[in-house]
């Protein structure tokens, strides 16, 4: 899940600074998942905004509404009429929801109400943490499905940096070494002899270094 | 020249197991407190969320009072504690925009504290009354400031 995190109130009003009558739109996906834009989140947002505004003196009227998904053509529709009766779109959706916005909607300012953070799980209740870097790559299987580059401060790919002490991360001692928890996993599904196994420098070709990525799959084309 | 003394209200959202029943006994037992409160019934303080206290301040209340059970009595074994945590942000929020976060405020009263309920409530009056009418009421701060 993508997890994300709303920006300031002050800062969500400077944002929408220029507009009178701003759309507030929510997502229904991951976003609601990790309470940063969901219905909820659109609801408090909206009020405090509102607030903000009038505290200032400022005319602002902010409509809500939150939509199934907007990352996608076919539930961004529903917000097509919402859209069109105001003049910004403050989404408080993630980067690629604001950006389906902005693609869809090309004459309509849009703005992100949220700091897109990381892919994560929910760790326990009311805490998130990244699990996956999106490297293009996954290296997941041969290391117990336990990723050294997302969970390893150093992105070490072949054993700890011997700078852990007990089962903590020197760079962060609130973390977990990535390599305590790999070394621990791997020898319980007994496949400690993957370690043995000297790995190559990783390619970083398929991750973000060379622009947006993009994926084709032709048998699934019209 | 009338001068118009300025009569704060307050939203008080009172669980059912404590301080509603508090507040039942109070008046049982002829205990006067002021009538500024509007108090809401809930089953249970957790099932306030942050909504309730911004739509209620942004509608005009001067000020949001929270009345739960003591911590560790709560009916529902710990929604007083994600009320708590839940007001501790909207008071957070509530800086953000700009607005007194006294104008919010949680207490933990028993069923059996009526006298205590009471004064809790007319602190409470006491304070929004230092604090003024909320800037949100169309009558509220900005006009009166713009208008001296």
């Amino acid at each position: 899940m993508i997890v994300a995190q709303r920006k300031n109130i002050p800062e969500l009003l400077a944002i929408v600074e220029k507009h009178r009558k701003v759309l507030l739109l929510g997502c229904g996906t991951c976003v609601t998942v990790c309470l940063a834009g969901g219905q909820r989140e659109v609801s408090i947002i909206a009020s405090a905004l509102r607030m903000a505004a009038k505290l200032k003196g400022r005319p602002l009227e902010v409509e809500e509404l939150t939509i199934e998904r907007q990352c996608d053509n076919v539930f961004l529709e529903q917000a097509a009429e919402a859209i069109k009766r105001n003049d910004a779109v403050l989404s408080v959706g993630c980067g690629a929801g604001v950006q389906a916005i902005a693609e869809r909607f090309a004459s309509k300012p849009v703005y992100a109400g949220l700091n897109t953070a990381f892919i994560g799980i929910l760790e326990e209740r009311g805490v998130w943490t990244e699990k996956c870097a999106a490297c293009g790559e996954c290296v997941l299987h041969l290391y117990g499905g336990i990723c050294p580059i997302t969970r390893c401060a150093k992105k070490m790919m072949n054993g700890p940096c011997s700078g852990s002490r007990e089962d903590r991360c020197e760079v962060n001692p609130d973390r977990p070494c990535a390599w305590q928890l790999i070394y621990k996993r791997l020898k319980e599904i007994g496949q400690l002899d993957r370690l043995k196994e000297l790995k190559k420098p990783k390619i970083w070709r398929s991750s973000q270094s060379g622009g947006c990525r993009k994926i084709i799959r032709e048998d699934h084309r019209v | 020249m009338k001068t118009e003394v300025f009569e704060p209200r307050i939203v008080a959202f009172c669980c059912h197991y404590c301080a509603y029943s508090s507040a039942d006994l109070a008046g049982v037992m002829r205990i006067q407190y002021p009538p500024n409160v509007r108090i809401i019934r809930t089953p249970c303080t957790g099932r306030l969320e942050t909504e309730y206290f911004m739509k209620a301040l942004e509608n005009g209340a001067d000020g949001v009072l929270v009345a739960g059970c003591l911590e560790g009595g709560c009916h529902f074994v710990e929604g007083n504690l994600c009320a708590k945590r839940r007001v501790n942000y909207t008071r957070d929020l509530l800086e953000e925009i700009g607005i007194e976060k006294e104008r919010l405020r949680m207490v933990n009263i028993s069923a059996a504290m009526a006298r205590p309920l009471a004064d809790t409530i007319t602190d409470m009056v006491e304070t929004i009354r230092k604090l003024g009418p909320s800037p949100m009421k169309p009558n509220g701060k900005l006009k009166q400031e713009s208008c001296t």
